[in-house]
């Protein structure tokens, strides 16, 4: 943990990451000797068995877990404590229950003490691209599973940040909304240049969204392989589900991830 | 997913009707709403929806609302005075028992002035005892809730203090602090303290950890996070906390002037009990449970105002259901 691994150009970076949670009865190790570096405008997706640390991976990549050994960097800086150059995107949209749908977007705004009128303008915008145009007042309640999610991608992004973490932010959502949004997260990246990291249970949503894509194994997670998607930067939904190469690859990951998990 | 949200609309809006709201149809068109834009939105027509949010009851519809709710426990309440009145009236219990309402009301507007007096005293230490043990209840919680240290050194005397028997401290209270007004407050903080801690540690306790992460990357302090995040998502809890204590804080100061005292309504209490005048100190319990009842209300009205947001308010206002 004393030097930083200075490789130019990388965005995140991770070395020899172990971590070992000690609990009364045992120990587990979580994450075995990761090594990752992710360039700056990379979508990199993670897919792996429940359980397999990739969770703990994004938490160590923002400083909310401090890895048992190894090196983590974070656009070239040496990563302790949280870390504030991020969007963290979870599962579950956390968000506040008494805030309406914008009040929750500038909620990153007031915890940063940003500019008042920049980020009022700032969540217009995001506003707009992401549909939620109508319910800036809606409280998560009255929101659907994939609008609340939105409203949580909306305060990731207010502060333009350069990268983007995401944990299963899709899963808890039905298989057309979360093609959707798939869908938009795309185009959001494409227009943003953000890198992205985003941890996922579904093969069809690491490979479409993914310029990586890293397979992961059961506990203790290790990286089995890295796959490079060889697909168009620019991509659409249904031209991406016919494409050969997409059922290639996504076939192979199937193969990988079920033997990953019968070695077990 | 549609089909969800109008499911989750059509089970309010039966709701809606069973508690004797009509205004069901808007309820349900907005609903539907967020749905119909997440199908709509791939092709990114920018339409704009029919209405962001369910619109907020008006007035009349929560006095309508208000009046459903409290009509049954009236009608109960009217029955147990028919009662009352039919059994002292024709006497099977004598009077000096059990007074007629007619006696306890010719008392209550004859020593109206002497009884408003001895109410407002009970009242004013009733607040007074109330107000200082949520300021302190809430400062303990925090401390408790924020410091590994402090809750383990507090919160195990906080719970010990509670087994105490308060009302047997009371006698010590007067000898300590004579018959005056701050034995009573001392006594009424004294009872009143402990569901404000117990509900403010649970409710900031309570807070999403995923909530307290996101906090951290961005950027924000402990007092931020607990300002914009912990103290908001505790209300709810701390509410119920504070609902109960103000009914206990009566409790306190009545308990309190019991002791020792020249004035209030525990003073007047056992002054009525001594003569055997039962028509007095009927009058007397009636203010007492009226002191209760207002203030309950009171700390009702200000938890609709500060957490209209929460599941246990959003349908209709029912002072039965909290």
């Amino acid at each position: 943990m004393s030097t930083a691994p200075a490789a130019t150009g990388t965005a995140i970076g991770m070395s020899g990451v172990t971590v070992r949670f000690t609990t009364r009865r045992s120990q587990t190790t979580a994450l075995d000797d990761v090594s990752l570096d992710i360039e700056p405008g990379e979508f990199v997706t993670i897919v792996g068995p429940s359980g397999c640390g990739k969770s703990t991976l994004l938490k160590i990549v923002a400083g909310l877990v401090t890895p048992t050994s190894g090196e983590v960097s974070l656009l070239r800086r040496p990563v302790r404590g949280p870390q504030k150059e991020i969007g963290f995107v979870f599962q579950k949209a956390a968000l506040l229950e008494w805030r309406g749908a914008r009040a929750n977007i500038l909620l990153q705004a007031e915890m940063r003490g940003m500019d008042r009128a920049r980020a009022a303008r700032r969540a217009d915008e995001l506003i707009e691209m992401t549909g939620l145009t109508g319910f800036e007042k809606a409280l998560p309640h009255e929101l659907s599973g994939g609008m609340q999610q939105r409203v949580a991608l909306c305060r990731a992004l207010l502060h333009a940040p350069p990268v983007l973490l995401m944990d299963e932010p899709f899963g808890a959502l039905d298989a057309l909304t979360r093609e959707q949004m798939n869908a938009e997260l795309h185009r959001i990246w494409r227009e943003t240049g953000t890198t992205v990291v985003l941890v996922t249970h579904s093969i069809a949503e690491a490979v479409f969204l993914g310029t990586r894509v890293v397979v992961m194994s059961p506990r203790p997670g290790r990286i089995i392989r890295t796959f490079p998607v060889e697909l168009p930067a620019h991509r659409d939904y249904a031209q991406v589900m016919s494409d050969p190469r997409f059922d290639r690859l996504a076939t192979e990951l199937r193969g990988l991830l079920g033997s990953a998990a019968a070695n077990h | 997913m549609t089909e969800n949200s109008l499911d989750t609309a059509g089970r309010r809006a039966a709701v809606d009707k069973a508690s004797g709201e009509g205004a069901a149809a808007p309820t349900l068109a907005s609903e539907g709403a967020p749905g119909a834009v997440d199908d709509a939105h791939s092709s990114r027509v920018a339409s704009p929806p029919p209405g962001g949010r369910p619109p907020r009851p008006t007035l009349g519809r929560r006095a309508a609302a208000l009046a459903d709710s409290l009509w049954r426990p009236a009608l109960v309440l009217v029955a147990f005075f028919v009662a009352w009145w039919f059994v002292a009236a024709r006497e099977y219990v004598p009077n000096y028992l059990v007074p007629t309402p007619g006696q306890v009301w010719t008392t209550m507007t004859n020593q109206w002035s002497e009884l408003a007096r001895h109410t407002m005293v009970t009242l004013y230490e009733t607040v007074l005892g109330f107000v200082l043990a949520a300021a302190l209840g809430l400062a303990t919680a925090v401390a408790i809730a924020y410091s590994r240290t402090l809750d383990k050194a507090l919160y195990p005397i906080v719970l010990f203090a509670q087994v105490i028997p308060k009302i047997a401290i009371a006698p010590l209270l007067v000898v300590w602090f004579g018959l005056g007004l701050t034995p009573k407050i001392i006594l009424a903080v004294l009872i009143a303290f402990f569901p404000v801690v117990i509900s403010g540690v649970a409710g900031l306790r309570s807070t999403d950890p995923e909530l307290l992460d996101l906090s951290a990357t961005m950027g924000a302090g402990p007092w931020r996070t607990f300002r914009k995040i912990r103290f908001p998502n505790a209300l709810p809890h701390l509410m119920a906390g504070l609902k109960v204590a103000v009914t206990l804080a009566v409790v306190g100061a009545v308990v309190g002037e019991f002791v020792g005292a020249s004035e209030g309504l525990g003073y007047v209490l056992l002054l009525a009990n001594g003569n055997l005048d039962s028509a007095l100190l009927f009058a007397d319990l009636i203010l007492m449970s009226a002191i209760g009842i207002v203030l309950f209300v009171l700390v009702e009205i200000a938890e609709a105002l500060l957490i209209p947001w929460h599941a246990s308010r959003r349908v209709g206002v029912s002072l039965t259901t909290s």
